[in-house]
């Protein structure tokens, strides 16, 4: 990215969306320092940076620090900003992807991790092709199942992810399975509701 | 006629961009040249810069700048809707300060090309503190001795009476401190009842307490908690051609306009708020937050576009909490329960800045809710060097009544009268007053209130009479308790406008300038006006989230206002398009407006019939009033632009919420729980809920199904877990992040959970649909609260949350083990 500021920014520049796929993406510099800084020496190591990442059934080449989580890497360097970081920390499951079909907090895992492995993000739930939705997103689109949806990614995410090891939970199981991810706004239980029937609609 | 739209569930126009990862919150933006900011936080509960070295920071490379204190436009008046200047409160909440008041205030900002680099700036910003007393419990500065938050004082005096042509004046900071005589009872666990800037009354109290057959006398403190929207309160903003537009977290969108012009001391035609989504507010966020101006300034000084991302850790400092509430309350009862005389007395932690409203609207609601024969409110809103308070859903109300419930619920066992028929003998009904009396002797009163019949519907419901009885019994380990209660808020504004326009391709496309915090009501309140026009819902077009793209003038979205105050207005927008579509069609076809009706996408009459497609071109073809080139006198300044930028497109539906409403319009919830604790280790489960809202018509039942059980969830958060934790002795927070407040996670919900709507309508608005986003927070708290006193009985616990520590304490000593009268612990 350019430290230069246009003085007259377009307004067509101005909200950039997803990130061409296939391109080598290197806006990480938004939150880390990957440029090399006026006056400093050259960064070590800036070719082990650039990595491959298979994100939503494509390959993506990214440049990536060390220190760099795979959540600011799906939001800041692929443009994936359905995953929301709303602790950074491991505490509320907001940015729950699946990583070779297991939920991870995505905010504590290095993307230098998951080379070679696979990850899906909420935007890769609907058919990319068709845009029909998951089963488990049909389910929280039918009733309605959160409010402000700052913690529905994560909780699709992990429910997803649940399903793949008990498809047919009780609502009890369920419960357990989803109970890393945190909800401020709706009661539990219809998000519970909304999550049962995405399990209902994916068995058909 | 039934309703088509009005009370039926469907897709909202935000849910499919929510569910695939689309919808963009604050954060979700990019713009090329983005700079990143981050906040220097005060490491102390109270200090002053004594000297400040910038310099090693500033010589960073990538580092572009910095805002300090001192670059802050002054705090400025502010002029209400009706006009009046209130003026600047100049001890209110900065963005920065030089003098922070609570531990982690913002003190600076550094801009910089990326995060990391500004992160590593702030490390190399050397500050030298002068420090300066603190305070983090409100009870212990009123003491003789305790120390003061503020260097003028320790609490909020009373506002002055305004002098007519000036603006009105702040309330000012004084200091109290109680004698030693009226502190003694500290000691001992109760509430000194001391001096109090603040009081009212009304009835004789004296005579109540004298006829009163059971008289209880009780101390309860209530949590701080913590809004903890899951969505932290980032911002980011550029300039444009000497405009503003900022990205940012807020609960209202035409609204925040307003808040940030006048932070910025901008004119407000210069900013531009874009907020499609955000991630909760709870009050929190009610016009955006006063930090969203520091990457503003930023901007403008860096020429750069400014993203200031806040983490967790910061959003516990700056996002605001709900305030404890130490209440003591002497309530005199009838031998039917019937509340005979209310002394009410509270000291309210207001935190280091403005003056909430909290402390006043917890006598106000109790007076509401329980309609007590006499009743006097005494309270003091106290200083503490802890993070700035804001509004939390039924700010105020909810303590108020969490103070009383257990109060109640412990008469009825005294007493033998059943815990529904308490709350029944005690209800409001109808135009219920509630209050003091004003100068002309007169009380304010409810627009309707149904409680009685919330009651009932869920006792039926919860099948009280049959369960009830298992309560207190004890089965191995394991207790059982019922509880019921009631809740109360205001519900409603009134006065705002409504805009849409139905264009010749037969679509309808609505101006919402509502907020969407996840309550719907930014669509919702428009199917009234698609109802009443006719129109099918797949042909209406929602603009929402933008205040560049034509918005009309909309209430605060907080507070329960916006079902009340929207669906008004888009009752005044769509009487204002049937009119003018029923003038077309007698123009055209002849015979009176009035013979022509409007429906199923036509309107008809004597002389024939078009579509709402053709009458959209002929309103454009009559020009005038009919497409928006004329607007009515009435509508605020904000619509007026917005309906001019739209006019010539079809025919306009654009007009002022005008109707009358006799009394303040408030919503009611009665909520039912009940627990099971093992009273050998003091856990407890919340097995069932029940709640029954009494909020005029439904609109939306999934939605509002979501605010009744969502809202109440949030209560029951308050009386299981949720609070704060201090370091008394150097003012520090210890509890600051989701896994030290403990909000409540999917394990701690009830395991059954259902909700009711009476849908009776409020008599007091065309569409009878009342606010519902306050009231079920007190009704979760206090079922659950009063269900566990009836697993273990009276004096178990005299705070709210019930942690399991104080329970196993309790029951290990065989009765209530006296506890600090504060909340931080
Ligand atoms: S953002 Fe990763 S768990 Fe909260
Ligand atoms: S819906 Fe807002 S946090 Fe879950």
């Amino acid at each position: 990215m350019t430290e230069e500021t246009p003085a007259h920014v377009s307004r067509r520049n101005f909200i950039k969306g997803v990130v061409a796929a296939g391109a080598v993406a290197s806006t990480s510099a938004y939150l880390f320092r990957t440029t090399t800084l006026h006056g400093q020496p050259s960064a070590a190591g800036a070719v082990e940076r650039l990595m491959t990442l298979n994100v939503n059934g494509q390959d993506r080449r990214v440049d990536v620090l060390p220190q760099q989580t795979l959540a600011m890497t799906l939001r800041y360097s692929l443009g994936l900003t359905g995953t929301k970081i709303g602790c950074d920390r491991a505490e509320c499951g907001a940015c729950t992807v699946l990583i070779d079909d297991v939920p991870h907090y995505s905010c504590s895992v290095l993307a230098q991790r998951v080379r070679g492995k696979k990850v899906v993000t909420i935007e890769g739930l609907a058919d990319a092709a068709t845009g029909k939705l998951h089963a488990v997103q049909q389910g929280v689109v039918e009733s309605q199942g959160f409010q402000c949806a700052f913690c529905m990614p994560g909780f699709v995410m992990a429910t997803v992810g649940y399903l793949k090891t008990n498809p047919n939970p009780t609502r009890q199981e369920l419960a357990h399975g989803i109970s890393g991810n945190l909800c401020r706004c709706q009661d539990y239980d219809k998000i519970l509701t909304a999550l049962a029937r995405g399990a209902e609609l994916m068995r058909g | 006629m039934t309703n088509k739209l009005i009370g039926q569930n469907y897709v909202t126009p935000d849910l499919v961009a929510k569910v695939t990862g689309q919808a963009k919150y604050a954060e979700d933006f990019r713009v090329d040249g983005m700079l990143f900011c981050k906040l220097l936080l005060s490491p102390r509960p109270h200090a002053r810069v004594a000297r400040m070295d910038t310099s090693k920071a500033l010589a960073m490379p990538g580092v572009k700048g910095i805002l300090t204190a001192d670059e802050l436009p002054a705090p400025a008046d502010v002029v209400t809707d009706l006009g009046q200047r209130i003026a600047a409160n100049t001890k209110g909440e900065k963005a920065l300060t030089n003098e922070p008041v609570y531990q982690g205030e913002p003190v600076l900002a550094i801009a910089a090309v990326d995060e990391q680099t500004a992160v590593e700036a702030i490390e190399k910003i050397e500050i030298e503190w002068e420090p300066l007393p603190f305070s983090v419990d409100p009870v212990k500065s009123l003491l003789p001795g305790g120390a003061n938050a503020r260097l003028e004082g320790n609490i909020w005096g009373k506002p002055k009476p305004p002098t007519p042509g000036q603006p009105v004046a702040p309330p000012a900071i004084e200091e109290l401190k109680w004698t030693e005589a009226e502190a003694a009872e500290y000691a001992h666990g109760r509430l000194p009842t001391g001096k109090t800037p603040d009081e009212w009354t009304y009835g004789d109290l004296d005579a109540g307490f004298k006829n009163a057959a059971l008289v209880l006398d009780e101390s309860f403190v209530t949590p701080n908690t913590s809004h903890q929207t899951l969505e932290p309160r980032t911002a980011m903003a550029y300039w444009q051609n000497g405009r503003l537009y900022i990205h940012c977290s807020t609960q209202s969108v035409v609204q925040t306009v307003g808040s940030m012009s006048r932070w910025l001391q901008l004119d407000p035609k210069d900013v531009v708020v874009i907020s499609q989504y955000t991630g909760g507010g709870f009050g929190s966020k009610a016009t955006g937050t006063i930090t969203a101006m520091i990457p503003a300034l930023l901007s403008k000084k860096l020429n750069a576009p400014v993203m200031m991302r806040i983490d967790r850790e910061t959003e516990h400092y700056i996002g605001g909490a709900r305030p404890a509430v130490h209440g003591r309350l002497k309530v005199g009862f009838a031998k039917d329960g019937r509340i005979t005389a209310l002394d009410m007395f509270v000291v309210n932690e207001n935190g280091p800045y403005e003056p909430v409203g909290d402390t006043g609207m917890t006598g106000r609601m109790v007076s509401l809710l329980y309609q007590p024969m006499a009743m006097r409110w005494r309270g003091v809103s106290v200083l503490t060097n802890t993070p700035p308070r804001r509004a939390q859903s039924q700010p105020g109300g909810m303590q108020g009544i969490v103070l009383m419930e257990p109060i109640l619920a412990k008469a009825s066992r005294k007493l033998g009268v059943d815990q529904a028929a308490i709350h029944y003998v005690n209800a409001p009904e109808g135009k219920a007053k509630f209050g003091p009396a004003n100068p002309r002797g007169e009380r304010a009163y409810a627009t309707s209130a149904f409680v009685k019949q919330a009651l009932d519907r869920g006792a039926e419901m919860f099948r009280w009479n049959e369960r009830k009885a298992q309560g207190g019994k004890r089965q191995g380990s394991k207790v059982r308790g019922y509880g019921v209660s009631t809740s109360a808020f205001v519900a409603g504004s009134t006065g705002y406008d409504g805009l849409f326009v139905i264009k010749p391709d037969g679509r309808m496309y609505i101006q919402s300038g509502i907020g969407n915090l996840g309550t719907e009501s930014m669509s919702d309140c428009h199917r009234v006006s698609a109802e009443m026009v006719g129109m099918p819902w797949e042909k209406v077009e929602i603009t929402w989230g933008h205040t560049g793209k034509n918005l009309p003038w909309s209430c605060v979205s907080g507070g329960s206002q916006t079902i009340h105050a929207h669906t008004r207005a888009a009752h005044a927008a769509a009487s204002d398009a049937v009119k003018k579509l029923q003038e077309i069609a007698a123009k055209a076809h002849g015979g009176r407006p009035e013979q022509y009706t409007v429906a199923n996408e036509r309107v008809s009459g004597p002389g024939g019939s078009m579509t709402l497609a053709q009458a959209a071109q002929k309103a454009i073809d009559l020009g005038g009033k009919y497409d928006g080139h004329e607007l009515p006198e009435n509508v605020n300044a904000f619509t007026k632009a917005s309906a001019s930028a739209l006019a010539g497109q079809g025919l306009m539906g654009v007009a002022r919420d005008t109707y009358k409403r006799d009394g303040i319009t408030h919503s009611f919830v009665a909520g039912f729980a009940e627990v099971e604790v093992d009273v050998e280790t003091g856990k407890y489960q919340i097995l069932d809920y029940v709640a029954i809202a009494d909020v005029g018509t439904v609109i939306h039942p999934h939605a509002l199904g979501g605010q009744v059980l969502g809202r109440s969830m949030l209560g029951i958060g308050h009386a299981i877990g949720q609070h704060w934790v201090y370091d008394q002795q150097y003012g520090l927070p210890l509890a600051k992040r989701f896994h030290h407040n403990k909000p409540p996670t999917i394990l701690d919900a009830p395991q059954k959970m259902a909700w009711d709507a009476l849908n009776i309508p409020d008599p007091e608005t065309p569409v009878g649909a009342r606010g519902i986003g306050e009231p079920p927070v007190a009704a979760g708290c206090c079922a659950v609260l009063n269900a566990l006193a009836d697993a273990l009985g009276d004096d178990v616990f005299k705070r709210a949350p019930v942690m399991v520590g104080t329970l196993v304490a309790a029951l290990d000593a065989g009765k209530a083990v006296q506890e600090p009268l504060t909340a931080n612990i």
